[in-house]
């Protein structure tokens, strides 16, 4: 799948697994997949297949 | 000083800081405590996933109202993809528009600019567009229900001051909804200038966080719209083009 722009292998996770087996450690972050906005809630339950566009997004820095 | 209303809030000060460039996030807090504001804006991108850094939100204090920019967006769409997104955070529905096509002066694209508020101000959101000091664009942004308007002072981080101040003063004296002077203003002179003209609110970011010691330069930010603004309430002193002595011409010590 398309993680942030990069190839993974994973397939048939959920939301919840991808972020532990990336380490995303952000406290505040949003995940999108194909362009919709999940809801935290959906974390465990949504699976993601193989050719999924996932984004992962946080704030930074910015004016 | 008083508070002023905007965006569903009352806010006791009128400069607005931005996130970007500090030499470190550690400085942020004591820069927002000097600086005495209350909304601080960051940007939106992805996590990555190779050397993940510590969130900026660990760096600012709670009571803070978050401005999240656009930043990134090229055209309406994207713009309120990012304003989507960063509404889901959780962190309140403040966004500031921010549409970018051209790469060398970071102009804003006004028409895009509309477009995104229109839809974005219909979902709830408190709009903030940054755009070119324009009247008609922003009676535009006024009509699709924007929170403020936002126009530039010099093209982003070039420090340059009010470069607009004759168009700004237009929508400053024409436009009923806050205008807050964002970009380009390069040292507490310039956001005095905005605050003398009667502008709103100030957004600041580079002029700070590139200053030889940010924290310091906070804290001249905060003093600089205060007196910018008292000076706006008590109404500036007549210019003229000749001399007016100030002392009396009378009862000189000679003759």
């Amino acid at each position: 799948m398309h993680v942030n722009g990069n190839e993974y292998e994973y397939e048939n996770i959920s939301i919840q697994t991808l972020l532990e087996k990336l380490e995303v450690k952000a406290r505040f972050l949003v995940v999108e997949v194909n362009n919709v906005i999940v809801q935290k809630n959906q974390y465990d339950e949504m699976m993601l297949k193989k050719d999924d566009k996932v984004e992962i997004v946080s704030f930074v820095g910015g004016g | 000083m008083g508070q002023f209303e905007i965006g569903g809030k009352k806010l006791d000060s009128r400069l607005f800081i931005g996130t970007g460039k500090f030499p470190n996030k550690e400085i942020i807090p004591s820069v927002i405590e000097a600086a005495g504001t209350k909304v601080i804006t960051m940007a939106l991108r992805r996590v990555d996933l190779k050397s993940q850094s510590e969130n900026i939100l660990n760096y600012i204090p709670e009571d803070c109202i978050l401005l999240p920019n656009t930043s990134g967006a090229r055209n309406a769409e994207e713009a309120i993809r990012i304003a989507r997104l960063a509404r889901e955070m959780g962190c309140g529905d403040w966004v500031k528009i921010e549409v970018i096509s051209d790469q060398k002066y970071l102009l804003p694209d006004n028409y895009e600019t509309i477009k995104a508020t229109q839809v974005l101000a219909q979902e709830g959101f408190h709009v903030f567009p940054y755009m070119n000091p324009d009247l008609y664009v922003a009676r535009q942004l006024v009509e699709a229900g924007a929170a403020a308007v936002m126009p530039l002072g010099a093209p982003i981080g070039t420090n340059r001051g009010i470069r607009t101040k004759e168009l700004t003063q237009i929508l400053i004296d024409e436009i009923n909804i806050p205008v807050i002077v964002d970009a380009g203003i390069g040292k507490p002179s310039d956001a005095s200038q905005a605050m003398e003209m009667g502008a709103d609110a100030v957004l600041v970011n580079t002029a700070i966080a590139t200053a030889g010691d940010p924290v310091l330069m906070g804290k001249a930010f905060n003093y600089a719209v205060q007196a910018g603004r008292i000076a706006y309430q008590s109404k500036l002193g007549r210019t003229k083009q000749l001399a007016e002595a100030s002392s009396p011409l009378t009862g000189f010590l000679r003759g």
